[in-house]
């Protein structure tokens, strides 16, 4: 495994030496290494790129480890990975990709995950996201996430692009059965002229299912970010979505919240903030002996966090 | 000591809010300021913390002029304010601001006495993000105790009990009481409630933009509270009734 990958692996995952449970490294465009326990079975798919993970019905806190590192330009990656968690297990899987890139040519990861979470299971389930390197080449990452819930089942998803990526194309797409719970929680920081897009869909089907988006980012520079989301209300369910964005220097950001309720009792909620810092807050921070600039990044990275 | 001289401050391009004010703040007094609503109160308080400039005269803080001085420096020079509105912060806990304020990450013990000087459990509000999610009561708590972490010589507390229930008022009082016990600068809080002015060693009452009396409590307070607050002379002349 190269250095850089090394590197890349500290940024957006737990590594250290190694992962403690099952995981499976991508490096450039191949698996690496893998690693399968007695609970959770890592499979290379047969007809694409990519991996099968099944982790056996009533698997209780153990982790499954799937980043992918593209570590130079000229290198377009893309995988499909599928996971099926059985039901009434309860495990957190990180993924997470890093692209460095120090050429000219473009770098891009474009991972398609699905999950399938079986009756009364329970994910949690954090993606980093990050760019290096100082070459000329776009750093971009287009992540496709396919979210199913059995009756029951919860799903927690962490996701973040912290700096460094060119371009990023966002999609997510959920289908809730009956009792079931999804909270995403997405966090994305943009700098010069980059451009993030976040694309959320999800389909609430029976009763007492719920979802909660969101989203916060900041768009730094002359950056770009747009906002979608789309909720579906089929059944007695709620839906809420929340979409918050600062916009410190020149950055644009716009939010197209979308609230589809197809049952009279489906309660849905939209939530949306764009704007500078708050003044207010600034002279908070500055009354406790920060400078304007302190007290912008403390904003910054607790809204971030 | 602090020393406002022949402070003056108006709205932008309009009405003049404090005229001509001159007022020491002796150091070891709890003082409080008080005086109807619109009267300039919270305009002295932005202008010591350095949230507003004064449009003439100047202001000294143990002999130094800190009048041109912006809000971090006057900060760093020692002095504290609480907002009177505290504002919300979306991604910064508890735990974040009362740091900020102490100037160093502060242990669970810091974090348990800071907290329960205002009334709030350490445990259950440390990490709690100070958002919407804060009923008014506790981030004025919240606001209280981060001056509080500050430890500076000059402390201006805005309308402390605004938001405060009923029965966590003596608690306050206490935090007010031990302030001054243990003050080693002056203590400022803008009040109109009579348990905070019974505390006080200083009076001052400001309306309409001007210092209207100042002095001892003994000398003051009476006075204050003899004086009919019976609401605005039109309403007391009698508005027609049933409309038109």
């Amino acid at each position: 495994m190269k250095t850089i990958t090394e590197k890349l692996l500290e940024t957006i995952s737990d590594w250290k030496d190694g992962f403690s449970g099952a995981y499976s490294i991508r490096e450039d465009g191949k698996c690496a290494e893998f690693r399968s326990t007695d609970t959770i079975r890592i499979e290379p798919k047969q007809d694409l790129p990519g991996l099968d993970i099944h982790v056996a019905p009533g698997t209780k806190g153990e982790t499954v480890s799937i980043p992918a590192c593209v570590t130079q330009g000229d290198i377009d990656d893309l995988v499909y990975n599928d996971f099926y968690i059985g039901e009434g297990a309860d495990i957190i899987i990180s993924a997470g990709c890093g692209v460095h890139n120090d050429s000219g040519e473009p770098a891009r990861h474009n991972g398609i995950h699905r999950f399938f979470l079986a009756k009364n299971s329970h994910v949690l389930y954090r993606e980093k996201h990050i760019g290096t390197g100082g070459g000329d080449g776009k750093r971009s990452i287009d992540p496709v996430t396919s979210i199913f819930l059995e009756e029951g089942a919860v799903m927690e998803m962490d996701t973040s692009q912290i700096g460094g990526l060119d371009d990023s194309n966002r999609k997510t797409n959920a289908e809730l059965a009956a009792g079931s719970r999804l909270t995403i929680r997405e966090r994305l920081l943009t700098e010069g002229n980059q451009q993030a897009h976040t694309d959320f869909e999800v389909s609430i089907n029976g009763d007492g299912a719920g979802v909660d988006l969101i989203s916060r980012s900041v768009a730094r520079g002359d950056s770009h970010q747009s906002y979608r989301s789309h909720i579906i209300g089929n059944a007695k369910c709620t839906g809420h979505s929340e979409c918050d964005a600062i916009i410190p220097e020149n950055g644009t950001v716009s939010a197209a919240p979308e609230l589809d309720a197809r049952n009279q009792d489906a309660s849905l909620i939209h939530e949306a903030a764009i704007g500078k810092i708050a003044g207010e807050q600034l002279l908070k921070l500055k009354t406790l002996g920060l400078t304007e600039t302190e007290a912008e990044a403390k904003i910054v990275e607790g809204f971030l966090r | 000591m602090l020393q406002l001289s022949n402070i003056s401050w108006s709205i932008p391009g309009g009405e003049h809010i404090l005229k001509d004010i001159n007022l020491t703040f002796q150091d070891g007094k709890l003082t409080v300021i008080t005086g109807p609503n619109g009267g300039g109160k919270t305009t002295l308080a932005k202008l010591i913390a350095g949230l507003e400039q004064p449009a003439s005269g100047s202001i000294l803080l143990d002999g130094k002029d800190i009048t041109h001085m912006d809000i971090t420096q006057r900060a760093k020079n020692g002095i504290s304010y609480a907002f009177q509105q505290p504002v919300r912060f979306k991604g910064l806990t508890v735990r974040d601001l009362l740091e900020l304020a102490a100037g160093f990450n502060l242990q669970e013990a810091d974090l348990c006495t800071l907290l329960s000087k205002v009334g709030l459990c350490a445990r259950d509000y440390m990490d709690r993000e100070i958002n919407s999610s804060l009923s008014g009561g506790e981030i004025k708590r919240i606001e209280i105790a981060s001056v509080l972490a500050r430890r500076t010589p000059l402390m201006i507390f805005d309308e402390p009990e605004a938001g405060i229930d009923l029965w966590s008022f003596s608690g306050l009082i206490d935090v007010f009481l031990d302030a001054r016990r243990n003050l080693k600068g002056s203590l400022i809080i803008i009040s109109h409630q009579e348990r905070i002015l019974s505390i006080a060693d200083e009076i001052i009452v400001i309306s309409g933009g001007v210092v209207t009396a100042s002095g001892p409590k003994s000398a003051i307070l009476p006075g204050l509270l003899s004086e009919n607050d019976g609401g605005c002379d039109w309403c007391s002349k009698g508005p027609k009734k049933g409309g038109n």
